[in-house]
């Protein structure tokens, strides 16, 4: 066996190779990069390099600036933390205490966010809910214990500047031992990079209908789609193609701020253990991670240890964190694959037995479709427990399964009835649908996925490998709608825009135990975030090991449950992770009465 | 490979609660033991009060090295399972009193209130109803017929958040050497009616011929196959009522080839005999343009349009020595920002 003493725990970000290679610590380049130079999205400025060095310590400072990226070739704006795109690696132990002193640099107010961290809800970061924000040329310090342990993020709560840049990893090593054993530890940070600035994007969205999706349905395409369908959802007004609102090729895909030919890459020995710790910091895509050949050991998802299990491929969602372990075999590499969800591009890194080893790439798959049951429309009365039964999985009746359900459905068939919704959502413009029998999609593999030949993870598949502390059984039943309307992009919860309801928060007792269902009203898949507080997916698993998270993906059409200890006190953002839906209005204030009891 | 995973399993196992027999199930394996056991085995598994299941909830997950490998496809998932493994609440209720009501001001305590205050508004602003600017030359083109090759500019555009904009409208067309024959603005308050309609009203003003101002009230939207449509009334200040429907439908042939069909019906409530239109149905267009995306805001197309002058109105261009029916090749731009 190989010497674990020598190569334990060996802590990278991966190496790039040509042009991004950056040799001199990330941070180190700080000033060259925050010379004072201007608006928060500008393409001038100096060069941000990719890739990140490492920070850890008991006091950590964090300067934010500007500058531009260059990846592949195109150059687009950047912001950045500490001068590079991904931010440093903030490496922290449990039981610590910390202080971020964060410098701005911008000419904009910005923000860090610690995604998934247990906070005071005034060290959150999010302005307007939890603090002011930070100026121009203000140092603002944060400061809290660090009470947990596992895969973290962070990023910029203000504007657009995720798209831009201002994101970075994080890792907090538990106070004890960890739960499994690794050769390697290695962090894989997925994002998307555009030469647009965000706030043209966000304008576009709402104003250029599928202006970003260059894979719409068309006279000429491949899709397997009969012109019954066609029509049904040219009826409709609603594109069946509308998998990711924003693609390739606006989007390059980032593995650790370098694009797929930008040679990232990790190293290993045959047989080695290697743990990746595999972060969605995109601002707007969902990725299907895969390493031919090589199956993948879930042990954690969102920072959280769960019981292990063996996948083929798994689905993250924006801002999800997935921990696995692989054990490289004889290949001289293996390629890790972050395909996004729309299949118009990828992600890229190596598993090399040596610099430069490279691997067989697959190419792109087949781009999936939206289908009936993505609209809430479903067979019978469940749907199996959750596991998909469209798409003809079960049925062997292949693609036409959606095409016979809808010509027998179309009949009288409403897409908003909106006497479905209760009460409490406000039925308008925002509503463009509404979900005829949504039922629970935890065995939902994620769109694309569905009918893959291998094993995919779902969240049936989690179980909190300790248990929950508090295994009550919920006192009550809090409803929430996600709503939306594609063709003007709004994006609400419960039929109301986060500018209709900023002063409403969801409230919560102290202390209260609450079970959250989540009905997606929508034809998208939301990567829904509560901050300050894990949940516990509602997934089949006993109260104990129900998984902690603190982002759940509603699928297209369906529900999703949590259960939620409400025992943070303080106001908490509440959103789609999906940068865009969040601005387009998909957000609300959480608010926890502390012990105190109501103010 | 098995073997290994076996271990990491193993590992992981160490600190459940089935951790001994498992372990010892592995125990012929070479791993070294897991170095990482919890000092302390964590609580039984509790079996919920409230289920009437006897086993422990999920077996699989706590004995099967596979775990949760595939569950979708074993028989206890089902919808019925998850009630009982984690009972909860399935009706709606609202929040306790303790759960207190007002708005989310926490931070105010902290901060201060006036130090929250531009944040506050701020993000209040941005996320939702924030207001974009919207212009499109729809059509701007050269008409080519038998006669007189003419021109034509049909532009449009909005001010305004999701549900409620201020709109702007200017149609004009003519002959090359001849004075303008129609040309007019239009300025319009929307708001967003249903999911994909809006109800828009205002003024309109006539810029050639003899001046006229409307009032107008109309729709527009995309109904139902994704046709634009857009319709108004018109009734000038002379009291003259007037009505036209137009309806748009962009066919991609390709992912930057676009085939438009184009209709438009003009209709009026009496005779104008100044203007040269008729009672009833006035003028109908039907045209097919193809454009190509060179980006999405920028289309040059070529295209052909068949108009008809109808009924009186087609009475009063035959009077003017006009043909009333007119067949254009078009070569035009499209543009949008």
């Amino acid at each position: 066996m190989l010497d674990r003493n020598i190569s334990r725990r060996i802590l990278l970000g991966g190496i790039g190779t040509g042009a991004a290679l950056a040799t001199i610590p990330a941070w180190a380049q700080g000033h060259s990069v925050h010379s004072g130079h201007g608006g928060s999205h500008s393409r001038g400025g100096p060069r941000i390099p990719a890739g990140f060095g490492e920070l850890s310590g008991e006091i950590i400072d964090l300067t934010v600036g500007s500058g531009h990226r260059i990846v592949e070739g195109r150059r687009g704006p950047g912001i950045a933390v500490n001068g590079s795109v991904p931010g440093p690696l903030i490496r922290l132990r449990e039981g610590q205490n910390i202080r971020f002193n964060v410098t701005n640099n911008l000419n904009a107010d910005t923000s860090i966010h610690w995604h998934g961290l247990l906070v005071p809800f005034q060290m959150d970061g999010v302005p307007g809910i939890s603090f002011p924000g930070i100026r121009p040329r203000e140092t603002f310090t944060y400061s809290f214990p660090v009470r947990q342990s596992g895969t973290y993020w962070y990023h910029s709560h203000s504007g657009l500047q995720e798209q831009s840049g201002h994101y970075g990893p994080m890792i907090i090593d538990p106070a004890g031992p960890e739960p499994v054993e690794y050769d390697r530890d290695y962090i894989l940070l997925l994002s998307d990079f555009t030469v647009l600035d965000p706030h043209f994007i966000m304008s576009r969205l709402r104003t250029g209908e599928g202006y970003f999706n260059r894979q719409l349905s068309s006279w000429t395409d491949n899709y397997p789609m009969s012109g019954e369908e066609r029509r049904m959802w040219a009826e409709m007004r609603m594109p069946a193609t509308d998998i990711m609102d924003i693609g390739a090729p606006t989007y390059t895909f980032l593995a650790n701020g370098r694009g797929p030919t930008e040679g990232l890459e990790y190293l290993f020995r045959s047989g080695e253990r290697i743990r990746l710790r595999v972060i969605n910091g995109s601002a707007q895509s969902f990725f299907n991670v895969r390493i031919p050949g090589l199956p993948m050991t879930i042990i954690a998802a969102d920072g959280q240890n769960v019981r292990p299990v063996e996948v083929d491929e798994f689905q993250i969602g924006t801002a999800e964190t997935y921990d696995i372990i692989v054990t490289p075999g004889n290949a001289e590499a293996y390629a890790i694959v972050g395909e996004s969800m729309d299949r118009s591009g990828m992600a890229l890194a190596m598993l090399a037995s040596r610099p430069g080893a490279r691997a067989t790439v697959p190419p792109l798959r087949d781009p999936p479709l939206l289908t009936m049951a993505d609209m809430g429309m479903n067979h019978g009365p469940a749907d199996n427990g959750g596991h998909l039964n469209h798409g003809g999985m079960d049925h062997g009746a292949g693609k036409e399964e959606p095409a016979a359900g809808a010509s027998h459905n179309m009949d009288g068939m409403d897409m908003r009835d909106t006497s479905l919704l209760p009460p409490d959502v406000a039925i308008g413009p925002g509503v463009d649908m509404v979900s005829m029998a949504p039922v629970d999609k935890m065995g939902d593999p994620g769109l694309g996925l569905r009918d893959v030949k291998h094993r995919v993870l779902n969240y049936r598949m989690l179980a909190a490998l300790e248990p929950n502390k508090d295994i009550r059984e919920p006192s009550r039943l809090l409803e929430l709608h996600l709503t939306g309307n594609m063709e003007r992009y709004m994006w609400s919860f419960d039929g109301r825009m986060y500018s209709a309801v900023s002063d409403v928060p969801i409230r919560f007792a102290w202390n209260e135990r609450v079970r959250v269902k989540l009905v997606n009203n929508t034809m998208m898949a939301h990567p829904i975030h509560l901050h300050g507080m894990f949940f516990e997916l509602v997934n089949g698993k006993n109260a104990a090991h129900q998984p902690r998270k603190n982002v759940v993906i509603v699928q297209p059409g369906a529900s999703a449950q949590f259960d939620l200890t409400a025992n943070e006190p303080g106001d908490w953002a509440f959103h789609c992770h999906l940068m865009y839906h969040m601005h387009g209005g998909m957000m609300q204030t959480v608010t926890v009465v502390g012990p105190g009891g109501a103010k | 490979m098995t073997g290994r995973l076996s271990v990491i399993t193993a590992a992981m196992l160490g600190a459940a609660l089935f951790a001994m027999p498992v372990a010892a199930q592995h125990a012929g394996h070479t791993a070294p033991a897991p170095a990482s056991a919890p000092n302390t085995a964590p609580p039984l598994t509790p079996v919920d009060p409230h289920t009437g299941h006897a086993m422990p909830a999920d077996p699989a997950d706590t004995n099967d090295p596979m775990a949760g490998m595939d569950h979708s496809h074993m028989n206890h998932g089902t919808a019925e399972d998850t009630a009982s493994v984690s009972p909860g609440p399935t009706m709606e209720t609202p929040p306790p009193p303790e759960a207190g009501s007002g708005p989310p001001r926490a931070a105010d305590a902290i901060w201060g209130a006036d130090a929250m205050r531009a944040s506050r508004d701020d993000l209040q602003r941005t996320h939702g109803d924030f207001n974009v600017f919207w212009f499109q030359a729809d059509r701007v083109e050269i008409q080519i017929r038998d006669n007189q090759n003419g021109y034509l500019w049909d532009l449009q555009g909005y001010y305004g958040g999701p549900t409620s904009r201020f709109w702007f409208k200017s149609e004009g067309e003519g002959s090359f050497g001849e004075r303008i024959e129609d040309a007019e603005v239009q300025a319009l308050y929307a708001r967003a009616v249903s999911p994909f309609w809006d109800l828009q009203a205002g003024i309109r003003q006539d810029v050639s011929g003899p001046s006229t101002t409307h009032a107008v009230v109309g729709v527009q939207g995309l109904a139902p196959y994704l046709f634009e449509v857009d319709a108004a009334l018109f009734l000038s200040h002379r009291g003259d009522l007037t009505a036209r429907f137009e309806a748009e439908l962009d066919q991609r042939i390709t992912q930057s080839l676009i085939l438009q069909p184009r209709a438009e019906v003009n209709l009026a409530a009496q005779d104008f005999p100044r203007l040269g239109i008729g009672a009833g149905l006035d003028k109908i267009e039907i045209g097919v343009r193809l454009r190509y995306e060179i980006i999405r805001e920028i289309a040059p197309y070529i295209g052909i349009e068949q108009s008809w002058r109808v009924g009186d109105s087609a009475d009063y261009a035959r009077a003017l020595g006009k043909d009333p029916s007119t067949t254009n090749y078009v070569v035009g731009i499209r543009f949008w920002f």
